[in-house]
């Protein structure tokens, strides 16, 4: 009886101490990709390739997506608002609330779930297969050769994919609410010109997926540089970044937004 | 370095990118219905009660948008509300103009309402409003129209 006890009490410490471990651990790590990111700007064909891999292979998925939210947001909004005789509030509706939060959030899960993947994935085997270890040997310093691009990339990718993502979501929503339903054009988009600000909303939003994609790539290129050096190690790595930069973005948004848009 | 195929993708991808923020801040948000802080002079008035009224807030005349309201501030020695317009200099008002806090709609939002008056002079950069009526207060017109019923209802 005793034992168990003890046991259990052993495991939860040895979890928070191992989190608290690798917390200090990511925090250098991040604090040396910034540092050592001299190259990615100097040798900047290392970052446009990553930005390709990154932000242009997004491209179709969030592009893709984005029109399906806004086309649905114009669905749900106008079947609600016509109750109340105010269907071309539906603009309003569709453009804040993707500016505000779908387009910096579900852009950024997307891009975790699509590019963050891959870098952890690309990261780990490089570390598995030891090419890592022989960039070290070559006296090529691997984190400002392999991740200080792929970092700059990801932060530099996420603001233009969440500004698509949105601007796509906002042709969807006129594609529904005025093209198909019939609202009226010029109310559809002066509606909404008169509700959205360009420093309140359309900034706010931009501020959020920058602080978004320096989250994700953070994640998943720790994630992939301490996946241990196996297959079975590279997948649960490569799980591990989804999950953490999928609760880290839903947290880092509810605590932006609590910043922003709460003396509005 | 030699230009690859890569880096016309991330051109491409970097221009609509950058087009995409640019519709968002011409054609979704109201960057292209402010007005040029050269072209506009600014009027004061003072309210009673402004109600919901919020900065940038339209001022319109004839329902046409002429203006925002560009600041709200409290007189202290009056116990008024002092709001600062900002009017487009295309749009020219007499000095005896009047100006009333209206709602659009039953639950809309609140905007000033322009009223030309009759006088020769128009009005200039730092003029004051002194013809002004106050947001109306639900609250007090159903309490005003309860007491009228409760003190028709006591005479009977």
């Amino acid at each position: 009886m005793d034992n168990v006890i003890v046991r259990a009490l052993r495991y939860v410490g040895h979890i928070v101490i191992d989190g608290i471990w690798r917390l200090g651990y990511a925090s250098r790590f991040f604090f040396l990709v910034l540092v050592r990111s001299g190259p990615s700007f100097r040798r900047f064909g290392l970052t446009v390739r990553e930005i390709y891999f990154a932000g242009v292979l997004s491209l179709i998925i969030i592009l893709v997506s984005g029109l399906f939210v806004g086309m649905v947001l114009g669905l749900q909004g106008y079947d609600t608002l016509q109750r109340y005789g105010s269907a071309e509030a539906v603009g309003t509706l569709v453009a804040l609330s993707l500016v505000r939060e779908l387009g910096p959030v579900v852009s950024a899960l997307l891009f975790a779930s699509r590019a963050g993947s891959a870098m952890t994935a690309e990261i780990g085997l490089m570390k598995a297969t030891e090419q890592i270890t022989a960039l070290d040997m070559m006296a090529v310093d691997p984190i400002s050769r392999i991740v200080g691009p792929r970092f700059w990339a990801g932060v530099f990718s996420m603001p233009l994919l969440a500004a698509l993502f949105s601007a796509m979501g906002v042709f969807g929503g006129y594609l529904i609410a005025v093209v198909l339903l019939g609202v009226d054009s010029g109310a559809f988009w002066s509606q909404m010109q008169a509700s959205v600000d360009l420093r309140n909303d359309v900034m706010n939003g931009v501020i959020k997926s920058i602080v978004f994609g320096v989250a994700v790539t953070a994640i998943a290129l720790f994630e992939g540089y301490d996946a241990p050096p196996t297959a079975e190690g590279v997948s649960g790595a490569t799980t591990r970044t989804v999950v953490t930069s999928s609760l880290a973005i839903l947290a880092l948004d509810f605590v932006l937004t609590a910043f922003m848009f709460r003396g509005i | 370095m030699d230009r690859k195929v890569l880096d016309l993708w991330v051109g491409i991808f970097v221009a609509v990118g950058l087009g995409a923020l640019l519709v968002l801040a011409l054609q979704v948000s109201n960057a292209s219905t402010t007005f040029n802080t050269a072209e506009s002079y600014t009027v004061v008035a003072e309210f009673d009660n402004i109600g919901g009224l919020k900065v940038r807030a339209p001022v319109r005349s004839a329902g046409v948008l002429v203006g925002r309201v560009e600041s709200i501030g409290f007189d202290n020695q009056k116990f008024v509300a002092r709001v600062v317009m900002k009017l487009d200099k295309r749009y020219q008002f007499p000095k005896d103009s009047s100006a009333s806090i209206l709602t659009s709609g039953l639950l809309g939002e609140q905007y000033i309402g322009l009223e030309g008056g009759a006088d020769d002079e128009l009005l200039t950069d730092g003029d004051r409003l002194t013809l002004t009526q106050s947001a109306v207060v639900l609250e007090r017109l159903i309490g005003q129209f309860l007491y009228g019923r409760a003190a028709e209802g006591g005479s009977n």
